[in-house]
Order: structure tokens, then C-alpha cells, then sequence
């Protein structure tokens, strides 16, 4: 009975993936697409450069660059949706069982709503000309507008608005069985409110917040639209980088080398996360 | 004690104003967004009066239309064939006790939900563009058949959910009575599991209606959908078309929330 949505799958989504790791190990072709010869070069240029004129060999700074910008940015990304998701998750599971419903259908309209509406509705804020920039220069804060737009900071706040719902909702279900009779005895026990927060609440909603910082970290970290569109082209990510190689860039093996890199990094994080789970359930 | 509140073991200082916050802070830029597509100015930050204006202009350009018919059949096809093969793929994985490759069933059909979008766009653009050259076809079957795959969890998920919750023994009885399987299938099965499969076909309608990075990668020139003629628009200089735009493909997205909302409401 699964048969053909299994075969459908092969052909749409996971027997793909198997060539583009064989066409790491290709030659490019002059213009587009590979030469069947097998070659390093993709690999080699994920981190190398060579020197067009006397060969000599260098680290890949340009490229070096962006895996450092998508690393900082995603996990910069994963600490302020934690930060600013954590309260909202439990603000919503501590409202009375009837509210509940409202509260997380308010969550789940962003969290459907299309990405690209998102970025752009973040974009249309911040840009100079944006209501931001207009109500700090009316309040008279600022003599004249940040730019924001087209910088690392816009794209995070564009990745920590888009991926925040991201963040809420496994937090939410983690506190949602929460027993408050344990915080009840913390406080009993004269426990103050942070060490309450530290070493009752957190802990017990652990899975939660290993749920949430996955699922916001790996699309952060893969992330094309949000920084094309808020970056504007300068301040490229690991996403923007691998298209480029199929467009402009024209380097195939080396688009393929990347994306297999980003696959194997996304990979081993949920292997960390699926472990995670395993060993919480193992201990109940 | 006057004035001061009951302690209660709940209350966390600070965070119900934090929570206020990231709602607003999560509502402000769509309801502005919205609110400028009214515009009757060029601008999208100086209100100038309300005007269908730029609905007007969306609904006249050709981009737009053609744009806006390829997304609806796109994501018609990829939500009808994913539903049905989500369908069987579910009716095949439960009701039933665990069995050798269970695991990567899972694994296969969850793995576009697991693998970045931008690996498996350019995964299809490379598989594509071979099967483009040896057959020297190009229509819009590549983007049906993405859609479809990708679609496949979102379809596959609610169907699970609601056969798992489902009694077996009102098959069971029909049996008994002497229902062939295909009416018993057909009469008490299908009826019984239709919330989920059509809650399946919607997500994924929903889905293939938004996505841009794989369409931006497997579509062929001149196969715009409404999100990749959007990008495009977003490098020129924006006019509230745009907003326009993002608002019309809104209303479906909440309207379904909405009304999945309603009906769980009314259930409970």
C-alpha cells in the first residue's frame, strides 16, 4: 500500500540526493552542468582556493566567510527565539485550560503563513523608508534612518521573526504537561523564583526546548529566502551560496560539495536530537 | 494587602509582558502589510486614503493571472496526488502490528520535512535537468511531481493521526455482516477517516501554494508561480501590488486555520 507514495518519493526527494553526491566527486562543465570525470575539485574548492595565476593554494576566505555568517546567524537565531519563545510558551500554557486554544490558533496563523509574506512583511518594517525608521525620526529618537536593511542584523531579525512560532510550539507542548504540583513544593521548600525557573522548570521541560532549538537551527541554517531577500545579495548564507554555484557561479561539483556539507551538518543534529529523545524516554 | 495580587506558584515575573510583546511584535508587520495594500499611494509606509487601486492592478497583469492560474493547478494536482498516495501509504502503516522496515517508511516519507529545501531544490534541479535533455520535454510534470513528494508528509500526517484514533472492530462488524472489503472500505472505512484526509489534502494545497525555493530551482522558463514572481518583484523597487498580492494568497491560509479552529471548538 505504500509502494507508489514511496516510489513517488525516490524520484522526487531522496533518489536525487544520491546523485548530487556523485556529482560532488565530477568536473565542472564550461558553462553549466558537470563533465563525467572524476575530480575533487568540488570538495577541494568547499574550503580552498587556487590561485589563478601561479597555483599557489589558499584557504577559501570568501567562503569561510559565509560558513561563519550562517553558523553565527542561526545560532544567534536559536537564542533569541528561545529567549523571547520560552515566556510566550508559558504564558500560553499557563492560562486557564479554555484560553489555551485562542492563544496557540494566534501562533499556528503565522506559523502557516508563507514564509515569503513573512520576510517581506518583516522587510517593509525595517526598510528606511519602513514604520520603524518613520516613528523613530517622528518621535525624534533618530535625525535620520538606520539602515538595517541589507545587513547581517536584518537578517537575523528576519530569521528570529519567521522561525519564532518554530520555537513556541514544541516548547508549549513540553509545558503543557507540566505538574505545577512540583513547583508548588519548590516554593514550599523555600525555593526563590529563579531557582524555581533553573532547577525545576527548565529541567522538566527539556525535551522542549531540545525540540524547539533543532527545528529552529536547521532551517536557519539552510535558510534562502530570508537572507536573499533581507541580506540583499552581499550578506549571502550557506543557501545563497550553493545557488549561486547553479547560477552565476557556474560550478556544479562545488554547489553539489556544499549542499551534501550543509545535508551531513543537519544530519548529525538531529542524530543529536533523536538521541536526546531516547535517553529522556529511556530514563522515565 | 490591598492592591496586591494572590501569589500564585504560576506567575513568573516579566513573562506574560514578553508573551504580549512577541504577539504584537509577530501581528505588526502582516497587519501593516495588509493595511498598505489598501493604499491609495504609490508608497508603502504613507497612508494616502483607501483604494482597491493595487488589487485592480494585480488582477489586470497578465504575470499576475497567468502566475496566479499555475499555482492553483499546481498545488490542485500536487495536493490530489499526494493525498492519495499519503492515503494509502497510511492505510498501509497502521492498523497493524509493527513490522520489519517500518522505520524507513517513516524515514523515506517524513525526509522532505527532515532535509533542508534548498539540497532537495538543487537535488531536482540537476535530476530534472538530465531527464530535460534526454526526453527534451519541459512542462509543468516536473513541478507536479515536486510538489507531490514534498507534499507527501504534510498529506500523510493528519491521516495517520485520525486512522490511529479510529475502532477496529467497526470493521470488524462489517465483516461480520458480510460486507465484501471494498464495501467494507468503502461504507465505513473511507467515511471514518475522510476528516483526516481532508484535512491531509488542505495542508497539502496550502503547502504547495506557498513554497518558493524548489519552484524558484525545477521550474522551466517562463513557469512563474505567484511566491516566485513575487522574489522576482521583491529586487526591483516594491509597490504595494506586492502587498496586494501577499493578501489575496493570505485569505486561504487563514481562512482554513480559522475554520479548523471553529470545528475543534465546537467539538470540544
Amino acid at each position: 500500500m505504500s509502494a507508489p507514495a514511496l516510489a513517488l518519493l525516490l524520484v522526487g526527494a531522496s533518489g536525487p540526493l544520491l546523485i548530487v553526491a556523485v556529482y560532488s566527486f565530477l568536473s565542472p562543465a564550461e558553462y553549466s552542468g558537470v563533465v563525467w570525470e572524476l575530480s575533487g575539485d568540488g570538495w577541494f574548492r568547499v574550503v580552498f582556493s587556487r590561485d589563478i595565476f601561479d597555483d599557489t593554494v589558499k584557504l577559501a576566505d570568501a567562503h569561510l566567510t559565509i560558513f561563519w555568517r550562517s553558523a553565527k546567524l542561526s545560532l544567534l537565531t536559536t537564542l533569541l527565539t528561545f529567549a523571547f519563545g520560552f515566556p510566550t510558551a508559558y504564558f500560553i500554557a499557563t492560562r486557564p485550560q479554555s484560553q489555551r486554544p485562542l492563544w496557540l490558533f494566534l501562533i499556528t496563523i503565522p506559523f502557516w503563513t508563507n514564509l515569503l509574506i513573512r520576510t517581506f512583511a518583516i522587510m517593509e518594517v525595517i526598510r528606511n523608508e519602513g514604520i520603524l525608521n518613520s516613528a523613530l525620526l517622528a518621535l525624534g529618537l533618530i535625525e535620520r534612518p538606520i539602515q538595517i536593511l541589507y545587513t547581517d542584523t536584518a537578517v537575523m531579525l528576519g530569521m528570529v521573526y519567521v522561525y519564532l512560532p518554530l520555537m513556541v510550539l514544541p516548547l508549549y507542548a513540553a509545558m503543557e504537561r507540566l505538574d505545577f504540583r512540583l513547583v508548588e513544593a519548590a516554593y514550599d521548600l523555600y525555593a526563590t523564583r529563579r531557582r524555581v525557573l533553573t532547577r525545576v522548570i527548565v529541567p522538566l521541560v527539556k525535551p522542549g526546548i531540545v525540540a524547539g532549538s533543532i527545528l529552529v537551527f536547521i532551517p536557519a541554517l539552510g535558510a534562502y529566502v530570508t537572507p536573499r531577500v533581507l541580506g540583499g545579495g552581499k550578506n549571502m548564507m550557506l543557501g545563497n551560496l550553493i545557488e549561486l554555484q547553479f547560477g552565476q557561479g557556474r560550478h556544479w561539483p562545488l554547489g553539489s560539495a556544499l549542499s551534501i556539507t550543509l545535508l551531513v551538518i543537519v544530519m548529525l543534529a538531529l542524530i543529536v536530537y533523536v538521541r536526546n529523545v531516547s535517553s529522556e524516554s529511556a530514563e522515565r | 494587602m490591598a492592591g496586591r495580587r494572590a501569589f500564585s506558584v504560576k506567575d513568573l515575573p516579566g513573562f506574560a509582558t514578553i508573551a504580549i510583546a512577541c504577539f504584537l511584535v509577530l501581528y505588526a508587520p502582516i497587519v501593516t502589510l495588509v493595511v498598505y495594500s489598501f493604499n491609495a499611494g504609490d508608497s508603502v509606509a504613507i497612508w494616502q486614503g483607501f483604494s482597491w487601486r493595487w488589487y485592480e492592478s494585480a488582477w489586470d497583469n497578465r504575470q499576475v493571472q497567468e502566475a496566479a492560474i499555475r499555482s492553483v493547478a499546481i498545488a490542485s494536482a500536487a495536493s490530489a496526488i499526494s493525498t492519495v498516495l499519503a492515503t494509502m501509504a497510511a492505510l498501509g502503516t497502521t492498523r497493524r502490528a509493527p513490522f520489519r522496515g517500518q522505520m524507513v517508511i517513516y524515514t523515506l516519507i517524513n525526509q522532505p520535512l527532515m532535509v533542508p529545501e534548498i539540497v532537495t531544490a538543487v537535488a531536482l534541479l540537476i535530476f530534472f535537468s538530465m531527464i530535460k535533455i534526454a526526453t527534451g520535454y519541459s512542462g509543468l510534470a516536473y513541478l507536479i511531481v515536486a510538489h507531490s513528494a514534498f507534499c507527501i508528509p504534510f498529506a500523510y500526517l493528519p491521516i495517520r493521526a485520525r486512522l490511529e484514533g479510529m475502532d477496529l472492530t467497526l470493521e470488524t462488524a462489517a465483516a461480520d455482516l458480510y460486507a465484501t472489503p471494498w464495501q467494507a472500505f468503502r461504507r465505513v472505512t473511507l467515511p471514518l477517516m475522510m476528516p483526516g484526509v481532508l484535512a491531509g489534502a488542505m495542508l497539502a494545497f496550502v503547502i504547495s501554494l506557498d513554497d518558493v525555493v524548489i519552484t524558484e530551482f525545477v521550474k522551466s522558463a517562463g513557469q512563474e508561480t505567484l511566491p516566485t514572481y513575487m522574489l522576482g518583484q521583491l529586487r526591483r523597487a516594491v509597490s504595494p501590488e506586492v502587498n496586494a498580492i501577499s493578501t489575496a494568497l493570505l485569505v486561504p491560509t487563514v481562512v482554513l486555520l480559522t475554520a479548523f479552529y471553529l470545528l475543534n471548538r465546537r467539538r470540544s
